[in-house]
């Protein structure tokens, strides 16, 4: 979707902020959105793919006036009402009501760090070969689905040069909306400035995406 | 484009009624958040659906035990060690692991290393993906809009942010972080540290050479 977070080449925001010896984090609160993200997501009951679409349909002005982690929390209330797990009447007044849906797992703190150490990888077999080579030149599609996405606007309609396969991962465009995790090759396609940005651009830039191989055709 | 202005500050004189304003706002928007969250995590709690301690738990790996000092020691260990650069360079996730730094949001590394004539920069322009595993939570401004916004499009004014002006005739090379790769950039070696041990080296590294808004540290500041 063209939501308010396919920020590249956006302009308006005025300086990069960087913050010296920043803290981990800048309220106790946020400390607590990290473990609820986290323990949560341990559910089993979504992907990351559907919580980062969760994210990305925030309306507009709300996504880009909060902190990363209202963001984060935002979205874990949808998925939460989403899933069952509470009910928007539950969220409004903070007190339970019914039992909800029952999570595969709840994360324990003796949990904790195995569950940190494995992760979530993501890569999956595919049968078919790679459909596009290193050196070759490709063409980014003219996608605007109104659903998940992870080709960025301003690489769209592009033409860049495959620089690695990737290996092959789960599609997150049908994954976030649960239609199964459809893995298919990745691949580092890198463009010149000039060609996303046109006249004007830094000489010496070169920018690259991850890009799924549906996203891409031959030249 | 890169002809931006970077000159905000005198475009946009500040009025100190409005700037005090703002900032109340924004003392009251974090006391929203934090009865918002409260509210959430008591009743997840009361649902049996969370566990407080294993907060406590994920938490404190985040402070204590997952950060930059271990990029810092994967960096280190390639500028000490040929071989294992090399491997780095070939199966990141693989050469890191070795050195015990795997998990969350590291699980398919790559190490993309700076040279006189290139410097890489790392973002994600979609949301913030970020190599956990090695660098720890990513910073505020790495999440912000201005830094995703801006990376790609005019990098050489976002790394003027950073204080780090680069020769007009070096290569910028962005990368975006657009699918379950993450990116580790491992900074050129300064000069004048032959001989040094690993935990000398790391000593140099900071977080920000590692995302690429900055360089590794002079030895002199060690001395």
């Amino acid at each position: 979707m063209n939501g308010p977070h396919d920020l590249g080449g956006q302009m308006g925001f005025g300086p990069v902020a960087p913050e010296p010896d920043e803290p981990y984090f800048h309220a106790e609160w946020e400390e607590r959105a990290l473990g609820l993200t986290l323990s949560c997501g341990a559910f089993g009951a979504w992907t990351i793919d559907e919580s980062r679409h969760a994210r990305e349909n925030i309306p507009p002005a709300a996504y880009l006036s909060a902190s990363y982690y209202e963001i984060w929390i935002r979205a874990l209330e949808t998925l939460l009402s989403r899933h069952g797990f509470v009910t928007p009447r539950e969220l409004a007044a903070g007190q339970s009501e019914t039992q909800g849906a029952l999570p595969k797992r709840v994360l324990k703190a003796d949990m904790v760090a195995g569950v940190l150490a494995r992760g979530g990888p993501c890569d999956r077999p595919v049968e078919a070969a790679p459909r596009f080579v290193v050196g070759q030149a490709v063409r980014t599609k003219n996608l605007n689905p109104v659903t998940h996405t992870r080709l960025p606007r301003y690489a769209r309609a592009k033409t860049g040069v495959i620089e690695a396969v990737q290996g092959s991962f789960v599609f997150p465009d049908d994954n976030a909306h649960g239609h199964g995790e459809n893995p298919q090759w990745v691949y580092t396609v890198v463009f010149d400035g000039l060609e996303i940005w046109g006249e004007g651009s830094d000489p010496t830039l070169t920018v690259s995406v991850d890009a799924w191989e549906s996203y891409l055709e031959p030249v | 484009m890169s002809g931006q202005d970077h000159h905000h500050d005198h475009d946009h004189p500040h009025d100190d009624h409005h700037e005090h304003a703002h900032d109340h706002d924004h003392e009251n928007h974090y006391s929203d958040m934090q009865a918002r969250v409260r509210a959430l995590e008591t009743l997840l709690t009361e649902k049996g659906l969370v566990d407080p301690a294993a907060i406590d738990a994920i938490v404190e790996t985040y402070e204590t035990k997952v950060g930059p000092r271990n990029g810092a020691r994967v960096v280190a260990t390639a500028w000490s060690d040929p071989d294992f650069a090399d491997w780095l360079k070939r199966d990141a996730t693989a050469a890191i692991s070795s050195l015990g730094y795997t998990g969350r949001q590291g699980e398919h590394m790559r190490a993309v290393f700076n040279t006189e004539e290139t410097h890489n920069l790392v973002v994600c322009t979609l949301c913030s993906c970020y190599p956990w595993s090695v660098l720890g939570l990513p910073p505020v401004w790495y999440k912000a809009p201005a830094y995703r916004s801006r990376a790609v499009i005019d990098p050489r004014g976002v790394l003027s942010e950073f204080g780090l002006d680069l020769p007009e005739e070096t290569k910028i090379r962005v990368w975006d972080s657009t699918a379950e790769l993450r990116y580790l950039v491992v900074p050129v070696r300064p000069q004048g540290t032959k001989g040094w041990t690993v935990e000398q080296l790391a000593d140099l590294v900071t977080r920000d050479s590692m995302i690429g808004t900055g360089l590794a540290r002079q030895p002199e500041v060690l001395r």
